[in-house]
């Protein structure tokens, strides 16, 4: 990965030109992001870190479509998405795209399975595809047993796990995770960031936030973000 | 990448809706149900009361006044002319299952005939409009006996009893107005003088009858002959003509009798009406005005229901603000969100009908129907005819749907991540 570099973005599979972002509030403006050249290949696992306030959260909302950016472009998977549609971002995100939450972001209402059937489900599989494919990803992440669980049924660390089989059941080009142990014991993310490793060795790409030095080092290589900018780089 | 189909994005929000209802609190559906239900009976049953009050006196002139069809004499004439020839070619109709005849005259009913009175004071009479009947049959056709509410009913040999209508009588219709007689201390078995121009006669007070339609309770019956020998009629016309036909072809068949008593040239000799023409036109325009009141008092209920389940869905949607945020952030279709909202709208629109139509229709016409609601001029029962009380559900439905595609639509079109953050 290089920073800093305007080289060709389809060699990215993640790319960002000048890309900032800055909030208003009343006539307080606030510049988060303020410049970033980013290029990220298929297959590396970055970390990105820095201290609070620096801008990674905010980094990785515009580079992972849930948020628009001030200006600059983003190059995902070669495609500029600052010309696509919400239509087209949303099915973007579907199609190509992972989260993991900080808070797992699961829905209350969907079992386990549910939670990750439903995106296979808008992608066009059949409801028995959609499940056989929903139980064998918990089984991967070791929660097999617990499919017909309803999510305040589950302790953390396996909404946690919910969260990264939904994230990965359609094999996403891109796998994004904010914070993802941000609220869970040592155990149990040991276990999250082991999941991980294993995504990667397996050539997904991931894109992690995290403050947590122990757990950045999982990373390939760290960003480290300050003030806004891409500052030094492992 | 182009919009999911159309079957993908309702399947989804059909899956997403399904798992919300079943998963909701049982309490907080309930509540919703319960006021869709009662919504809809508000709909159904304010209307249906109002424009029953009328339909149950339009009824009940049919049922014991009218009949099916009516012939009466001509404004010009006096009697009906040729009524054996038309009562012979009723007779020939399979449909017609009872007919009878009545002569009617107007007479007057003098409670004080047999004293005599002050200079200044005002005898005990009232104008007795007159119907000679022949009793049984009458009872057969109409159920008169059953509105007798004092005495006994009319026997058929019973030359000089009479049964006098409850609004001729002041305690039965205390009306005081001028131009307005009814005889006042009046009792069963009172002897009476009646009087038919030039010709009196003795009655006995056999009964009085209150069947809530005015063609009984503003008249005095006795039996058919008579009234001719009071009238001094020599031939055997009549002047009032009822027919009765089989209950589930009447409405057709009695436009039918008409048109064959129409093609003997009946007409000319007689007025010919089907029960529907008989019927008074200001029954006919307060029924409309009844059932335009109606449908106000019900297009307020329909907005309540409207606003109830647009803050229900509002609220619904607000507090899961966040999970339509995170629907959204892992690529679920908006629309499919909305749909979601919308089936839960259709189910509550749906099961609050439901069960509105089995209150309605197991329960509150059946009960309504056996225990009339007791009007002074009219035994209320409950219309509420399928057809309009479908439009009403369907109408419900439609607004149901509306109101909650509106909430879910704002909270959908809230940015994703201001979403998901809670900000």
């Amino acid at each position: 990965m290089t920073t800093h570099n305007h080289k060709d973005v389809k060699e990215s599979i993640i790319a960002t030109r000048e890309l900032r972002k800055m909030f208003t509030d009343g006539d307080k403006i606030t510049h988060v992001l303020k410049g970033i050249d980013l290029d990220i290949r298929k297959g590396e696992f970055v970390a990105i870190m820095g201290r609070s306030g620096a801008g990674k959260s905010t980094l990785l909302y515009q580079i992972s479509l849930l948020d628009n950016p001030t200006s600059g472009d983003i190059y995902l998977d070669g495609h500029n998405i600052s010309s696509m549609s919400m239509v087209e971002k949303t099915n973007f995100r579907l199609e190509r795209l992972g989260y993991v939450f900080q808070d797992y972001a699961l829905l209350p209402d969907l079992t386990a399975r549910e939670n990750v059937a439903i995106p296979l489900i808008m992608q066009g599989k059949s409801q028995s595809e959609s499940n056989a494919i929903a139980d064998a990803t918990l089984e991967r992440v070791g929660l097999g047993h617990r499919v017909n669980n309803l999510p305040s049924k589950l302790s953390g660390g396996e909404q946690q796990r919910v969260s990264i089989a939904r994230a990965i059941a359609h094999n996403p080009a891109i796998l994004f995770a904010d914070e993802p142990t941000a609220n869970l014991d040592s155990e149990s993310s040991s276990t999250i960031l082991k999941i991980f490793q294993e995504l990667h060795n397996q050539g997904q790409t991931i894109v992690m936030v995290t403050h947590e030095d122990e757990y950045g080092r999982v990373a390939d290589r760290i960003i480290q973000l300050k003030d806004g900018q891409v500052g030094e780089e492992k | 990448m182009k919009r999911k189909s159309q079957s993908i994005i309702y399947k989804v929000g059909f899956f997403l809706a399904t798992r919300q209802i079943r998963r909701a609190s049982k309490w907080t559906t309930a509540l919703i149900i319960a006021v869709m239900t009662l919504t809809f009976l508000n709909l159904v049953v304010v209307n249906g009361v109002l424009v029953g009050l009328i339909e149950s006196s339009v009824q009940a002139a049919r049922e014991r006044g009218t009949g099916d069809v009516v012939i009466t004499n001509l404004q010009q004439k006096s009697q009906i002319e040729r009524s054996e020839e038309i009562v012979q070619v009723l007779r020939g109709l399979p449909d017609v299952t009872y007919i009878t005849t009545k002569y009617t005259a107007s007479g007057v009913l003098n409670a004080d005939y047999r004293r005599k009175l002050s200079q200044n004071e005002v005898p005990n009479k009232a104008a007795a409009p007159l119907a000679g009947i022949d009793p049984s049959i009458e009872d057969q056709m109409f159920g008169l006996s059953k509105y007798v509410v004092e005495g006994s009913y009319l026997q058929n040999d019973d030359a000089d009893g009479v049964m006098i209508g409850a609004s001729l009588l002041y305690k039965y219709t205390p009306i005081e107005a001028a131009g307005f007689e009814s005889l006042r201390n009046v009792n069963i078995g009172d002897r009476l003088k009646l009087t038919v121009g030039k010709n009196s006669k003795e009655v006995i007070v056999r009964g009085f009858i209150k069947s809530k339609v005015d063609a009984n309770d503003f008249r005095v019956f006795m039996i058919g002959s008579e009234v001719r020998k009071l009238v001094g009629s020599t031939n055997t016309n009549v002047n009032e003509i009822s027919v009765k036909l089989r209950p589930e072809i009447a409405d057709a068949g009695a436009v039918r009798v008409k048109e064959i008593l129409l093609n003997n040239g009946f007409d000319e000799g007689a007025r010919i009406q089907t029960w529907k023409e008989a019927q008074p036109k200001f029954l006919q325009d307060i029924s409309n005005t009844f059932g335009l009141l109606g449908n106000m008092i019900g297009s307020i209920g329909l907005a309540v229901a409207s606003i109830t389940i647009f803050i229900v869905i509002f609220v619904n949607a607000l507090t899961r603000r966040k999970f339509i945020g995170i629907l959204k952030g892992i690529g679920i279709d908006p629309m499919s969100i909305e749909v979601s909202y919308i089936i839960q709208s259709i189910f509550y629109a749906v099961t609050g009908s439901a069960i509105g139509l089995a209150v309605l229709y197991g329960f509150l016409v059946p009960f309504v129907d056996a225990h009339p609601i007791n009007f002074p001029f009219s035994d209320g029962i409950l219309y509420a005819p399928v057809g309009g009380t479908m439009i009403r559900v369907v109408l419900l439905l439609l607004t149901t749907i509306i109101a909650g595609y509106i909430p879910a639509r704002m909270i959908v079109k809230k940015n994703t991540l201001d979403a998901i953050l809670g900000r």
